[in-house]
């Protein structure tokens, strides 16, 4: 499963619409509680191996399928 | 999933119990009525390491795994919740600094606070606010190269103690964390007395006044206070109660049955009556389910699982409220001798409360979990019966 269905598979796992854009807020569109904030960083750290930093808690890394997994490509390519 | 501990987690536990049977049950009663700590335990905690429990060892800390400092937590807990305590809000500020802070920080303070020269507290409740952690009102402005921060705590366990504290304040409207030194100018502490249970956690109210700390000071980004440092830190502090409560309903299991053992009446012991074997049933069930989930709880924790947050509620909620009924039934069987200072049970009674009450209430747990419970489960995709017709 490549990074995007990985995120996705989790992120549904909280937000059960069938079918999550890749596009869409979920901060924004209320899906969520600001405990899933946390939860998801544990989950991109234990899944990607990759440690999230202060500098890295911008909201917009975090809202959007897409937004989140550029964070973790970034972070790996870094 | 090994269901079993292994051999190393097994000698620290026999470590823990050791040390606390020699040094804490002797000393457990009188800390609580004279509601402050004996005054060498900290050292000799301090000697043993165990403040280091959760600390890296690259800071000289133990490392230890969350198995092994949950049981750390249940051994202490069976002796004296309000010792345990220092536990659960050191590590607390440990895990923040640890996880969130800069390099600097962790260079500062994670060697002091492993060898017990500087113990941490938590400063997040205030007078008006408890339950609804994002309303705090102490504000922390920014100043050329500091901010100064002005507002309450109340209730802070160790605060008549800790060399530093992680106060949540709002900056730029956002919750943040920071760390305060206990020897800030502007920064005043009151005890607290007369508290139900707990008496041994050394409470006190917080007052800052115009204190100033370096820009330094702040723990995570602006607005992480409570999303990302706070859960970290009450998710840790959520297990070690946990854990505790296990302690704490396993020290009433064995009150009773060793009273009941012991107590005749109408020419018989009341073990052998049924209706009191009933109620250590009962006790012996629940403070295994207790521990089972604290340890189910702590293997996600140890894998960094994303739901170890769940079932720390989960682990939190069932140990906290299953005292309710334990304490209350260990009394019963004490009968009048369970209702009196000269016996350990009446202070059991009194603490196992306050396990329902800090680190989220069982009203917040209960939101929590119905909450998440409702976004994780699987929707069905088949129609029940009754909405066909
Ligand atoms: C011994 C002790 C030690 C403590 N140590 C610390 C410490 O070290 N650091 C720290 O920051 N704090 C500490 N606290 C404070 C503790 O965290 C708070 O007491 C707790 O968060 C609850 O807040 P509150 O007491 O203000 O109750 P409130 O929030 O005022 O709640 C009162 C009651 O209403 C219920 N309630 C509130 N809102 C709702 C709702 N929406 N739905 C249903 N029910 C609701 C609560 O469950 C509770 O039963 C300590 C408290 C005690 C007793």
């Amino acid at each position: 499963m490549d990074i995007k269905e990985k995120v996705k598979e989790f992120v549904t796992k909280y937000i059960q619409e069938d079918d999550l854009g890749y596009d869409v807020n979920f901060f924004e569109g209320g899906f969520v509680n600001s405990l899933f904030a946390m939860q998801l960083v544990m989950f991109i750290e234990r899944e990607f191996e990759i440690q999230v930093d202060n500098s890295d808690l911008n909201i917009t890394n975090f809202d959007t399928i897409n937004h989140i997994v550029a964070l973790i490509e970034g972070k790996k390519a870094s | 999933m090994n269901m079993l501990l292994t051999d190393e987690q097994m000698v620290l536990q026999k470590d823990f119990k050791d040390f606390v049977e020699k040094e804490v049950f002797p000393i457990a009663d009188m800390q609580d009525h004279k509601e402050c700590l004996e005054e060498h335990i900290v050292e000799k905690l301090a000697d043993k390491g165990y403040l280091g429990a959760v600390i890296s060892s690259s800071y000289g800390g133990k490392e230890w795994d969350p198995i092994v400092s949950g049981i750390m937590h249940e051994e202490f807990g069976r002796a004296s919740t309000g010792l345990r305590s220092l536990f659960t809000v050191h590590e607390m500020v440990a895990i923040a600094i640890q996880r969130w802070g800069s390099e600097e920080q962790k260079e500062k303070w994670l060697p002091k606070m492993a060898k017990g020269e500087v113990i941490g507290a938590f400063a997040l409740t205030e007078p008006e606010v408890g339950s609804d952690a994002k309303s705090i009102q102490t504000v922390a402005v920014h100043k050329e190269n500091h901010f100064v921060i002005n507002g309450q705590k109340k209730w802070i366990t160790m605060g008549q103690i800790a060399d530093i504290f992680l106060v949540f304040a709002k900056y730029d409207d956002k919750p943040t964390a920071f760390i305060v030194e206990g020897n800030r100018a502007g920064f005043t502490r009151k005890l607290i007395k007369g508290m139900l249970g707990f008496r041994a956690s050394m409470g006190a109210e917080l007052f800052f006044q115009d204190c100033e700390v370096p820009e330094e000071n702040m723990v995570g980004k602006c607005g992480t206070g409570l999303t990302h440092v706070a859960l970290s830190c009450l998710d840790h502090g959520r297990y070690t109660v946990a854990c505790g409560c296990v302690g704490l309903g396993q020290a009433c299991l064995e009150e009773s049955t060793n009273y009941a053992r012991k107590r005749k009446q109408f020419g018989e012991r009341l073990i052998n009556n049924q209706l009191i074997k009933k109620m250590i049933t009962e006790m012996a069930v629940q403070v295994k389910a207790a521990r089972q989930l604290c340890y189910y709880a702590g293997c996600l924790k140890m894998q960094k699982h994303s739901d170890s947050i769940n079932e720390t509620w989960v682990a939190k909620y069932f140990a906290s409220t299953m005292l309710d009924k334990i304490c209350s039934d260990t009394v019963q069987i004490h009968g009048a001798n369970g209702c009196n200072q000269a016996s350990r049970v009446e202070r059991l009674f009194r603490d196992a409360k306050i396990n329902s009450i800090i680190e989220g209430s069982s009203q917040m747990h209960e939101l929590l979990i119905a909450t998440n419970t409702a976004m994780t489960t699987r929707r069905t995709k088949f129609k029940p019966k009754t909405e066909e017709k």
